[in-house]
């Protein structure tokens, strides 16, 4: 740039902040050679312009930074429809939201490539500040949205994981649940919540875990005959360290999702991760880490992990062709010992060269430790050891290596980075007698949800909840906590049995009735068991008269059997406390002799039957106590749970009513019953919409439907029929006087199932 | 009546997996009536068909199914032109004439059905059709055997105690991996690598029982996907036809087995 253009550029630049002017040269310099002259006059226009908004010297810096780039990536435009944009956000009450908008520009145009998209952009953001702008008495824009800033700083690492309607997405969602929750909203688009993460697990391209689990589960069984459960961590966000599978005794710990790798398809990559570290569990031994050094380390992992591989591909000689394919290429002489260390670029080759036979083939070094481990291989093949790779890797480490730079802190990563290898914690151990090995490699990608003192139950499972407002799915919205029902005094249901002796013995009446009635005759059989002699007489006389017989001449037998699993869902929220003022009874001990009659009917039919007891505070903790399972027979052990029946908290019905069906679907049966037993509505503290758990449960008993279960609500609600209708259709009684609920309860099962 | 229609001329192959011939024969020659029990396809019914052509026994098969009656394996009256005539049925047949009966899949007929055998294969070894008012005494060589798939049974299908105890038993499984991959080679006529190949699959699918699975994948099926390869098929292809979409409709399975399957032809 000559000095004559550079004249004319600055006269044309009018900013007169000091600092602006102090680096207009090298601002400008840049962009010129970015830009087209014309470019470069709207570059200038847009920072004048900038210049004068009155926002101060920071957005036309930072403007003056990241245009060069964008504009010659979009081209002609560009300039001034970021400048107008910038200049009506600086208008706007969310002015504090410019400066994190101009300076993510930059990464969200890296990802995008056409103006319009940019536009939309623009759109989504506009879109974002209309539904949560404050609108008092009309007066529009008082109040700024609050998630605003956070959104904009956390863009770059939205748009490399989502695409723009994926983000659209992701924002609306935000926008419309957390609308009056600004400390929530915040922390969702700060990404800090759990939400954030599962939104963004469900909107990001590639295959999540959830689609393939069973199929891993499976896969894991089936080829490798391992039982140790999966642990998804989440890899949507950048940390300091990014996430690496790894196993240890306990668990798999494996990506969330995983996108589409050199062609090979996220399944795939999830099989090749799978099937490295099964082949660690099935060959590999433990070595003490404080035997080697960290370099050392390094290769004897890089030979541990070939050896490993060598013999899965012996026993499954297809991981090959996948291995290979997703096994990074270094390229020969790409890293430059001198400057920098190439300790990971020189395992990663020797690590391809053992797999890949045709990868450098006059390289010297790389032939003589390929001779040496096929050696071993072909010698000791699945007797191999991990020691003996140890000894390759200190050989090998030992013979390239480079004093003056493998110790720089310049470490060449290209290309090096093997991504369905483990962090290989499972062939180390430590000899530090106080560090449990928990807190030398602690469980670092665990929820940091919120934990809930769970002793003696089940993990936690979380499910989704419909939003009827949206018509979607919020992903995992609520934990379900499982555990076992305290125990009482199983005492108790008996004398509760015995005071309903009356009813005992007339339900016992209409049980014999409906009991399978062993045998049923069927009639006008051409084969059966035996001849029906009434019809086989008609026939010969027929025959003998020279018409055509009827050949149906036979009778047999079938058995007449039930065969249905039923899952009764209690609810046992706070309201159960209430008394009835005519019999001094609470409804929780009305309910449970409710289910101890129907229970012990239910024993009498020999019908598969569970019970379980459900209360839920807020989303994050519904509990569910599991009271009776399938296999377990009408014991003391349940009538003791029974018999300990408390009543607290609120009624999240959906959630416990998944989590049941879940279990109801392992049933085999060939008709599956759902029936729930509450005192009113599904709601719950923090749904402040009285339908959105309506809609949700309604929704549930949809889901149950299309699984083969039908769902059944009993309620003792006197106002049921307001909404019980709109949530189980016709499938509800409701039962108007309370205390004759023992009574209803087994005979309205009896005709359900009759 | 010509009993001698019912005999084995050709010798089926059969690769005893233990003891089991010198077991059965000694049974024989006691003429003790023998259960033979093991999952499905896994060589109950060939090791029957075996010990009968080694004895040079005839032997009538019954095939047993819910619907089966007792009228059906004793016999019974038929109408013809001039009247209604006797007929006997397969078990009468056998204990007149001789021959060994096998009842295969015993637990898929009626418990009250199979209270007609119990005269047979005590000390008594006598059949009475009342209907016919006939008491048949059992030939010398008549011997009873029956099989059943311990694997699928519930509740509903299981044998009396007093029809079990009767029987000495046979407990079957499938074979080793080498004589089952000896087997294919012998039966299905692929060589040894290949009859290997399978016989990991098998293994493999063995391991998802009870995750999805009633049933592993049977020598029977195997020696089918062999036959088609021994055809021209590709490994892969006679896999996924013989031993994959007959045993499950279940897709993740169906996956996972594909998937095992070509990772193990690579």
């Amino acid at each position: 740039m000559n000095e004559e253009l550079f004249a004319e550029y600055q006269e044309k630049f009018t900013c007169k902040f000091p600092k602006a002017v102090e680096l207009f040269p090298e601002l400008l310099g840049y962009a010129v050679s970015k830009l087209s002259p014309e470019g470069v006059e709207a570059y200038l226009d847009g920072a004048n312009f900038l210049c004068k908004i009155g926002q101060g010297v920071e957005p036309v810096l930072v403007y003056m930074e990241v245009m060069p780039d964008i504009a010659s990536h979009f081209g002609k435009g560009t300039n001034k429809m970021i400048a107008d944009y910038s200049y009506l956000m600086a208008r706007s009450p969310n002015k504090k939201a410019l400066i994190p908008f101009l300076s993510t520009l930059g990464h969200v145009c890296r990802r995008i490539d056409r103006i319009e998209d940019l536009e939309f952009y623009l759109q989504i953001i506009d879109e974002y500040v209309e539904k949560t702008q404050t609108v008092i008495h009309g007066h529009h824009s008082l109040y700024e949205s609050p998630g605003m800033v956070a959104l904009l700083e956390s863009m770059p690492q939205l748009i490399s994981k989502l695409c723009l309607n994926g983000i659209r997405n992701f924002i609306d969602y935000g926008a419309r649940n957390y609308l009056n929750a600004p400390d929530e909203q915040i922390a969702y688009f700060k990404l800090e919540s759990h939400d954030a993460k599962s939104i963004i697990t469900r909107e990001r391209k590639g295959t999540t875990f959830k689609d393939v689990e069973r199929h891993m589960d499976m896969l894991k069984e089936c080829m490798w005959d391992c039982d140790l459960p999966f642990q998804t961590f989440a890899t949507a966000f950048d940390q300091l360290r990014k996430p690496v599978p790894y196993l240890d005794d306990e668990l798999i710990a494996i990506p969330d999702v995983y996108d589409e790798e050199n062609g090979v398809s996220g399944i795939d990559r999830y099989r090749a991760t799978l099937a490295h570290m099964m082949a660690h569990k099935t060959w590999s031994s433990q070595l003490m880490a404080d035997n080697f050094a960290p370099h050392m380390q390094l290769f004897i992992s890089m030979f541990e992990d070939c050896r490993v591989e060598h013999l899965a591909i012996q026993r499954y000689p297809g991981l090959k062709k996948l291995f290979l394919s997703l096994h990074p290429y270094p390229e020969k002489g790409a890293c430059d010992d001198k400057k920098m260390s190439c300790l990971r670029y020189r395992a990663t080759r020797m690590s391809r060269a053992l797999l890949d036979e045709n990868f450098d083939p006059e390289n010297p070094l790389l032939e003589e430790f390929r001779e040496r481990f096929h050696k071993v291989m072909a010698e000791k093949g699945e007797g191999s050891t991990t020691q003996d790779m140890a000894e390759l890797g200190i050989d090998f480490y030992v013979k390239t290596r480079k004093q003056s730079s493998d110790s720089l802190p310049g470490v060449f990563f290209d290309d090096t980075e093997v991504s369905y290898r483990d962090d290989n914690r499972y062939i180390w151990f430590y000899y530090e007698e106080y560090d449990e090995s928990d807190e030398i490699m602690p469980n670092e990608y665990e929820n940091e949800e919120k934990i809930v003192e769970n002793e003696g139950g089940l993990p936690p499972r979380h499910y989704d909840e419909w939003d009827y407002i949206s018509e979607g799915y919020r992903p995992d919205w609520t934990t379900v906590y499982e555990r076992l029902h305290p125990s009482g005094d199983a005492g108790k249901i008996d004398r509760l049995m015995a005071k309903h002796d009356v009813l005992a013995k007339r339900l016992k009446k209409m049980i014999e009735m409906l009991k399978p009635q062993n045998k049923k005759r069927i009639r006008f059989q051409e084969e059966g068991e035996e001849l029906d002699l009434d019809i086989a007489l008609r026939s010969v006389i027929d025959f003998k008269s020279g018409q055509a017989p009827d050949p149906r001449i036979n009778y047999s037998h079938t058995t007449d059997s039930r065969n249905i699993a039923v899952m009764l869902l209690v609810d046992t929220s706070q309201s159960l406390n209430e008394r009835n003022e005519q019999t001094g009874q609470t409804l929780l001990e009305l309910s449970e002799e409710a289910l101890a009659i129907t229970a012990w009917t239910v024993e009498q039919l020999g019908d598969k039957f569970a019970i379980a007891g459900f209360c839920s505070d807020t989303r994050h903790e519904v509990r569910y106590q599991h009271i009776k399972g399938y296999s377990e027979g009408y014991t003391d052990e349940v009538k003791a749970r029974i018999a300990a029946m408390e009543a607290s908290y609120s009624t999240r019905m959906g959630a416990a009513m998944r989590h049941a069906a879940h279990y109801l679907e392992g049933q085999q049966a060939e008709k599956k019953l759902m029936l729930v037993l509450t005192d009113g509505e599904p709601a719950d503290i923090d749904a402040k919409d009285p339908q959105t758990l309506i809609q949700d449960t309604h929704k549930a008993v949809e889901e149950l439907q299309s699984k083969g279960i039908y769902s059944y609500c009993i309620t003792v609600d006197p106002k049921a029929d307001e909404y019980v209708a709109d949530v189980f259709g016709n499938q509800y009684t409701v039962i108007d006087h309370v205390d004759k609920l023992p009574e209803q309860l087994p005979q309205v099962f009896m005709k359900l199932t009759h | 009546m010509d009993i001698s229609q019912y005999k084995i001329d050709n010798e089926p192959f059969y690769d005893a997996q233990s003891n089991e011939i010198e077991l059965y024969e000694a049974a024989y020659d006691a003429r003790l009536p023998v259960m033979v029990k093991g999952p499905t396809g896994c060589g109950k019914s060939r090791f029957v068909e075996h010990m009968a052509w080694k004895l040079g026994k005839p032997i009538i098969t019954v095939s047993c199914n819910e619907d089966i009656t007792a009228s059906d394996l004793v016999g019974r009256y038929l109408l013809d032109a001039n009247g209604t005539r006797w007929v006997d049925g397969p078990l009468t047949m056998a204990a007149r004439y001789g021959a060994i009966c096998y009842l295969d899949e015993i637990v898929e007929a009626r418990q009250d059905t199979m209270v007609v055998i119990h005269a047979l294969t005590d000390h008594r070894r006598e059949l009475s059709l009342d209907k016919k008012g006939e008491l048949i005494k059992a030939h010398p060589d008549f011997q009873l055997v029956i099989s059943y798939n311990p694997g699928y049974q519930s509740l509903m299908k299981d044998l009396k105690q007093s029809t079990k105890q009767r029987f000495c038993a046979l407990d079957f499984d499938y074979a080793d991996a080498e004589t089952e991959a000896h087997i294919l080679q012998k039966e299905g006529g692929v060589d040894e690598a290949t009859a290997k190949k399978l016989v990991q699959i098998g293994e493999t699918a063995r391991n998802l029982k009870g995750h999805g699975l009633d049933e592993g994948i049977s020598t029977r099926l195997m020696v089918y996907a062999a036959t088609l390869i021994n055809k021209g098929i590709s490994p892969v292809e006679a896999c996924k036809m013989a031993l994959v979409r007959p045993i499950t409709d279940d897709a993740d399975i169906r996956e996972t087995l594909d998937n095992a399957i070509s990772m193990i032809f690579g």
